[in-house]
């Protein structure tokens, strides 16, 4: 019974380490430009595409994920020059349709360049199952989780302890101030997105030994990253973090001891839940409009 | 623009083109696209009125239309409901659903209002999926053929007129809409919304009014659509056949029918013209989408209008 | 009698108190003008009467009758209209629209006649469309009828919201800062607009900073400070009072 719990437990844990990074990915983005980015998880799926096909074809992989980790942000950089920027004072409903856009298009264009199999990774160190009391763990759920934490860390001291990490923090917080004082907003805008494709890119990465991935694998990941981005208070950091694993061990539980049919339905239940009943998520501030 | 010249012009050009048209079909394939493209343009009327009248967005409404499909599907096959009580009831449950979903998701505004519409939309996909035992599954499920006092609708020509009239009757009572106070109101929401509450207009109840009424275009579509392709399947619920549908609004033209028209007919026919690359559609649909709506943010027809009006010497 | 009765109204956000323990009435059939620097709380107040903002203690009362919490679109119901100190203006129609929607009240706003283009609705808005051009004359701005409000100038602007405030024949006209952003003449044609809606029998509670015509114009005038009631009376009255003058009105006359 336990070892059931616990078996949930860690599944929900490890897929919402991913939903978490997810989240922080979205989270930065908005901070730095009110955008949801709804071609957030096609960073995810490059991350994954790029690095399984590239050890299929014979690249180590120690060479082959620094690649596609740079891949991936450059997909970012060229997302926010090319459909982003140009775009910077229309309407919400113009940026959502044109993030959409750059996810179709990104899903197309994998299509063409790599194909639409499933492709997959060897673990990282093995495929050994670890007894837990009574569960198992596998190695590369560890890979996970201690990945996350690292990114998270070094993000933590990214935006606390540096000149630009904090000039980030700022513009999102008041970009006429920041602008004031001699902050590139542009830069900051451009950075958003290639530490978000970069944030994409090792969740994709690291999580491919377990659940393989295609050229769709960006959708559902992208849409839950959201749902905990949502959950957390859209725009806060640890909320995203918060939110991921919860919507993960949500998922889960729901699936193991409710039905596995409906399991994607929980991440949409959750987001609408939170939208009815707490809008500004577990972390957000409400805010008031001035008339 | 003159309000005579869009009512009765547009709908006699309407009515002409779609009359004519045929003249150019060489075979019934011709009839099966338009028809297509007619039940986009019917859906997506409906939809504009949301999203480019009201100002409000929906990322979810392909969830309405499958319903509808389902909805006659599942009443007209397992209860022997004839088919156009099918379809009035479909419509009905849509209409109530999206009313009682409507007053909590329009409060929120912008990207929670997209995502609240999306998460219902890919909910509503989910359940179609698995409830297999009602639905059919993913394996999908057949419909027979849609008769109405006695008479059997069959084959893409019929079809075609069938359809054809229903488009035009379809734009007659959305353009009587927004041009009437109702209409007026609406676009007054869109416009500045404490505006329009201070003098009396109560935006919720407005907003919830054009939501189910679009989601109600989308399911009478949607039983059509099963009936005439005697096949559906859970995917007319996707989250990417929702986005399809506001690509041609937002395409052809927010807080324009016939450029909500347009958008719908454009959009149908890209991938039969497209056919022959056929791999690269995602690719150029996505790159129609930005391209759209980074240089033409209001659409193709209120576009080209302007750029008309500009040429003439403004007006 | 009084139309409007404020009683101890208090609003605050997040703890700023914008509005506090606030208390005073309108006459009907005056001009009644709030003034106060910057910050003061004018404009919360005006949201707070109609309904924008609810109120985190006390009341407001429209002819007797409690009106704090009530939605905006409940208040036009009553009798209430008002304008903006931003602009919302409906930009993505016409001039004569936006002053038609302010009538919509009174318009036949049925669904099912609406769709089917019913003779009835047709009717009563070509109706409405002759009496809101008389309105936009009334204002002044008989050469926009036909003109689109985002091509209009904001001078203009700001009297198609006094005419679309006006469509919905309210007992009472809240203006905020009809004023701002206006030269000299536009002031006073806005002056003269405010004159002729008076004397149609309106009630007209203004918030203004443009001293000279406050003190032209109103008939009551109350002063505020952080939120709270300075002074009241007349503009002699208030004119003179010192603790006014030391607040803001400084060395101006």
């Amino acid at each position: 019974m336990f070892a059931a719990f616990l078996q949930y437990l860690f599944s929900g844990l490890t897929s919402g380490a991913i939903y978490a990074l997810a989240g922080l990915g979205f989270a930065i983005i908005y901070n730095a430009s009110h955008v949801i980015n709804f071609a957030q998880g096609e960073f995810i799926m490059v991350g994954g595409m790029a690095t399984a096909t590239m050890v299929a074809a014979g690249v180590p992989i120690y060479l082959a994920i620094p690649l596609a980790m740079v891949a991936s942000m450059l997909v970012g950089v060229a997302m926010e020059k090319f459909a982003v920027e140009p775009a910077r004072n229309a309407d919400v409903v113009t940026i959502i349709i044109i993030t959409i856009g750059a996810s179709i298009f990104l899903r197309g264009a994998a299509q063409i360049i790599w194909d639409k199999e499933f492709h997959s990774l060897p673990a990282f160190s093995g495929e050994t199952p670890i007894a837990v009391l009574g569960a198992t763990l596998m190695p590369q759920s560890l890979w996970v989780f201690g990945i996350s934490a690292v990114a998270i860390a070094l993000l933590w001291y990214f935006f606390n302890r540096t000149m630009f990490g904090k000039a980030m923090l700022g513009t999102s917080h008041n970009r006429l101030a920041a602008q004031l004082v001699g902050v590139a907003v542009k830069k900051v805008l451009l950075a958003s997105f290639a530490l978000s494709a970069l944030l994409g890119a090792v969740g994709g990465i690291v999580v491919t030994p377990i659940t393989f991935t295609n050229y769709e694998a960006g959708i559902m990941l992208g849409l839950k990253g959201f749902s905990a981005a949502v959950l957390g208070g859209l725009g806060n950091g640890t909320g995203a973090i918060v939110g991921g694993l919860i919507v993960g061990i949500a998922e889960a539980m729901a699936s193991g001891y409710l039905s596995s049919a409906y399991k994607d339905a929980i991440a949409f239940i959750i987001i609408l839940f939170v939208l009815f009943f707490m809008p500004s998520g577990l972390f957000g501030k409400r805010g008031t409009d001035r008339v | 623009m003159n309000l005579m010249t869009a009512r009765t012009g547009g709908l006699a050009i309407l009515a002409v083109i779609i009359t004519v048209a045929p003249l150019g079909f060489s075979n019934s394939y011709f009839y099966d696209v338009g028809v297509n493209a007619m039940f986009n343009a019917i859906v997506c009327v409906g939809l504009n009125l949301l999203i480019g009248y009201a100002g409000q967005i929906s990322l979810g409404h392909a969830g309405f239309f499958a319903l509808g499909a389902y909805g006659s599907g599942i009443l007209t096959e397992r209860y022997g409901v004839p088919a156009i009580g099918a379809l009035v009831l479909s419509a009905a449950v849509v209409g109530v659903l999206a009313f009682a979903v409507a007053r909590p998701i329009l409060k929120l505004k912008g990207h929670y209002l997209a995502m609240a519409t999306l998460g219902i939309g890919i909910i509503i996909h989910i359940v179609l999926k698995t409830e297999a035992g009602i639905t059919g599954g993913p394996d999908g499920m057949s419909l027979g053929n849609f008769k109405m006092l006695g008479l059997t609708i069959k084959g893409d020509q019929m079809w075609y007129w069938v359809t054809g009239f229903l488009l035009v009757l379809a734009v007659w009572l959305s353009l009587n809409l927004i041009e009437s106070p109702v209409g007026r109101a609406l676009r007054a929401v869109h416009g500045s919304e404490v505006g329009a509450e201070v003098v009396g207009v109560d935006t919720s109840s407005y907003k919830v009014l054009v939501f189910v009424v679009s989601a109600v275009f989308a399911s009478v579509v949607g039983s059509l659509f099963a009936h005439k392709n005697g096949f559906i399947t859970p995917d007319i619920a996707s989250f990417f056949h929702s986005v399809e549908l506001v690509t041609m609004v937002v395409l052809g033209g927010m807080a324009s029918i016939y450029g909500a028209l347009i958008g719908a007919v454009i959009l149908t026919l890209l991938p039969q013209v497209l056919a022959a690359v056929e791999q690269y559609e995602a690719m150029i649909l996505g790159a129609i989408m930005m391209g759209t709506m980074i240089f033409m943010p209001k659409g193709l027809l209120p576009s080209l209008l302007n750029s008309l009006k500009r040429r003439g010497g403004g007006k | 009698m009084s139309l409007l009765k404020v009683e101890k109204l208090s609003k605050e956000f997040g703890g700023v108190h914008a509005v506090e323990d606030l208390t005073f009435s309108v006459e009907a059939g005056h001009i009644h003008s709030i003034i106060g620097p910057n910050g003061a709380g004018k404009t919360t107040l005006f949201n707070l009467i109609t309904g924008v903002y609810t109120p985190s203690s006390g009341r407001v009362l429209f002819q007797d009758r409690l009106v704090s919490g009530m939605k905006p679109y409940e208040l036009a119901a009553l009798g209430m209209s008002r304008t903006f100190q931003n602009l919302q203006i409906f930009f993505n129609m016409q001039a004569i629209e936006n002053v038609m929607v302010g009538h919509h009240l009174h318009l036949d706003r049925r669904f099912l006649p609406s769709l089917l283009r019913l003779p009835k609705v047709t009717r009563r808005d070509r109706e409405c469309r002759d009496y809101c051009a008389g309105l936009m004359e009334f204002v002044g701005l008989a050469k926009y009828v036909d003109a689109d409000a985002a091509s209009m100038p904001y001078g203009a602007l700001k009297r198609l919201e006094i005419a679309r405030a006006l469509a919905a024949q309210p007992k009472m006209l809240l203006l905020d800062e009809p004023a701002a952003g206006l030269n000299a003449t536009e002031s006073r044609e806005i002056d003269e607009v405010i004159k002729k809606v008076a004397s149609t029998g309106v009630t007209v509670v203004l918030v203004e900073h443009d001293m000279k015509m406050v003190m032209g114009i109103s008939d009551q005038i109350t002063a505020l400070d952080y939120g709270r009631k300075l002074a009241e009376g007349t503009p002699s009255e208030v004119r003179a009072n010192p603790e006014v003058v030391s607040a803001y009105l400084g060395t101006h006359g």
